[in-house]
């Protein structure tokens, strides 16, 4: 198990130091020069070009840069941004609380919502089955920015119950901005955990073990706790992790739409106003945190499932 | 011709489902299916047929319900809101059906490599894939809108090269199957070139597979290029798209006025149902015929 681990480790730091490295050069290839950035595209005299490519490491070779720039990333140090003047690890800071508070919200509504329903559309048949089927079948249909448009209209606009945009000052009203963002961005996900969960259950419902059990009268809530759900825990684990994996990155639809201030949606707007720096420090934040989950993920799965073979790719 | 010989009898034996159409996907998959077609017909010959010029601005008419000649009424600067959600299915479908071909192309001719070749090319190919896996598609999107500049072209660049992986890993296990029949070895055996085999047999014997793929990739890609378009990294305002339409109906969706928003949502919900319904069916019947 310890190897295993260390594997998934190492794994890790290589697909980061890759994927660190095609951040870096694909905003290396970015045509325009980040000097003209600085100068409002007027061409300085030679020694403040000279100071400004010293200050910012444009003289040296592309290698070197990427050196510099990643041995400063690694300590914390993401560069500054060239329009702002500020560092780029402040600028993070003060909107990684936002992003992770909305993509942890978004995960509990998932979890809870999507694997409640799922098991009870799962042991229940007929009407009550119809209805998680169908429930789940219009929220997979309806993408996060669509949803998002929905609640900001129905509750927001129509019900008056919930705030549609801003971030919110202090903590209940942070919170009560969060609710729509994270019901918006749950909608796709909650509908797929409730299928996996769903089909999940019926299928180990109709397992001989648990038909025997059932014949021989033991207590149904046990019985569907330690031998239904804790065998249907591993494609759940699955597709839980996964979807909410993909929430790092799909938060950005979601705070763009509802005007939130998180990571997501300035790694947008950097985009759009070409801070490089900034992009280049929220997308590596970003696909860390992704790797990050996902090995979580696959070393959860070899815990739920002692049948999977430790040495190799958890697929 | 030995090889005319003897394929016909192993696609018997390995491809049951080959050329069956539509066949076997239900009374909705037919529906979805026509919903697609309705969809593509659309977003070829929509601009031409539209009623009212999709980009003259007439602000009397702002979020005017629907009246006589205007069966939708109009958007937030009074454009005619029928038209432009003809002239935007456009974007949305064809990028979209761009982004899935495009995918499935990489993917497939990197699963066929890798397939083809094993050992330290599929090591290499695969260690670059984990790579891109890193990257989520709408990432790798907003990351391109930053290097190149805001395009429907980046954004489907980007998508098609962050779905490739799935496809490649999807079809890899398919093709080592399929690379190791009998036939193959035949063929190889008696000289045939490995580009002929690839492309006349190992390709067209996992197609079914490619085709369920492409199609569940069809619905994501549409949903994420209109995302893309929400944020305002895809598509351009003034042009019509439905991603576009949802992002600048949101200011009259704030004042009371939601359709220009809501029917843009509609048509992006139709046909991604339909087309991740009939991606579904497919890719259940493929795997029927497999087993």
């Amino acid at each position: 198990m310890l190897q295993f681990v260390l594997r998934r480790l190492a794994m890790l730091v290589a697909t980061l130091v890759a994927a660190s490295f095609v951040i870096y050069g694909a905003l290396y290839l970015a045509p325009g020069s980040p000097i003209a950035t600085l100068t409002g595209g007027r061409t300085p005299p030679p020694e403040v070009l000279l100071a400004l490519e010293t200050r910012y490491h444009l003289n040296e070779p592309f290698l070197v840069r990427y050196w510099l720039w990643l041995k400063a990333a690694v300590s914390g140090d993401l560069g500054e941004s060239i329009p702002l003047h500020e560092p780029v690890a402040t600028l993070i800071g003060e909107r990684v609380g936002v992003t992770a508070s909305l993509v942890l919200l978004t995960s509990l509504i998932i979890l809870f919502v999507g694997i409640g329903l799922g098991i009870i559309g799962g042991l229940r048949r007929g009407g009550v089955d119809n209805a998680v089927l169908l429930s789940s079948t219009i929220s997979a249909a309806l993408p996060s920015f669509a949803a998002a448009v929905v609640l900001q209209f129905v509750v927001g606009v129509k019900l008056g119950w919930l705030p549609v945009l801003g971030t919110g000052t202090g903590f209940s009203d942070s919170v009560k901005h969060l609710i729509l963002p994270a019901i918006a961005l749950a909608s796709t996900s909650v509908a797929l955990v409730t299928r996996v969960t769903r089909s999940a259950v019926m299928e180990e419902m109709g397992k001989e073990h648990v038909q025997t059990a059932l014949s021989r009268g033991l207590p149904y809530p046990g019985l569907i706790r330690r031998h239904v759900l804790r065998n249907a825990a591993i494609p759940i684990t699955t597709v839980a992790g996964l979807t909410i994996a993909s929430l790092i990155a799909l938060a950005a639809i979601v705070e763009t739409a509802f005007g939130l201030n998180g990571l997501g949606a300035y790694l947008v707007q950097a985009a759009m106003n070409k801070d490089f720096a900034v992009v280049q420090g929220i997308s590596l934040v970003l696909v860390a945190a992704f790797v990050i989950t996902n090995v979580v993920i696959d070393i959860l799965y070899a815990v739920l499932d002692p049948r999977v073979q430790l040495g190799s790719r958890a697929q | 011709m030995t090889a005319e010989v003897l394929t016909p009898v192993t696609d018997l034996v390995t491809t049951p489902t080959r050329r069956r159409g539509l066949r076997g996907v239900g009374v909705i998959g037919y529906i979805s299916a026509g919903v697609i077609a309705f969809a593509l017909v659309l977003a070829i010959v929509g601009p031409f047929i539209r009623p009212y010029d999709p980009n003259l601005i007439n602000f009397s008419y702002a979020n005017v319900g629907p009246i006589a000649g205007h069966p939708l009424g109009f958007d937030g600067q009074g454009r005619d809101l029928l038209s432009r959600l003809m002239v935007g299915a456009r974007t949305c479908v064809l990028g979209a059906m761009f982004v899935a071909l495009l995918s499935i192309f990489i993917g497939t001719s990197l699963a066929v490599i890798t397939a083809w070749f094993g050992g330290k090319t599929d090591t290499s190919i695969s260690g670059v894939l984990d790579v891109v896996f890193a990257f989520p598609g709408i990432l790798l999107a907003i990351v391109a809108a930053a290097v190149f500049g805001p395009s429907l072209l980046s954004a489907g660049l980007a998508l098609a090269i962050a779905y490739s992986p799935y496809i490649a890993r999807v079809l890899r296990g398919a093709a080592i199957k399929e690379r190791a029949q009998a036939y193959i070895a035949a063929m190889e055996v008696q000289g045939f070139g490995v580009w002929r085999l690839c492309a006349r047999h190992l390709v067209p014997n996992i197609s079914s597979l490619i085709v369920a793929q492409g199609t569940i990739l069809f619905g994501y890609a549409m949903v994420d290029l209109a995302a893309i378009s929400f944020l305002g990294l895809g598509v351009q305002s003034p042009t019509a798209d439905w991603g576009v339409m949802i992002s600048e109906g949101k200011i009259g969706l704030l004042q009371g006025y939601p359709l220009e928003s809501f029917s843009a949502v509609l048509c992006i919900v139709i046909v991604v149902s339909a087309v991740s319904f009939l991606g579904e069916r497919l890719s259940e019947r493929s795997k029927q015929g497999r087993s």
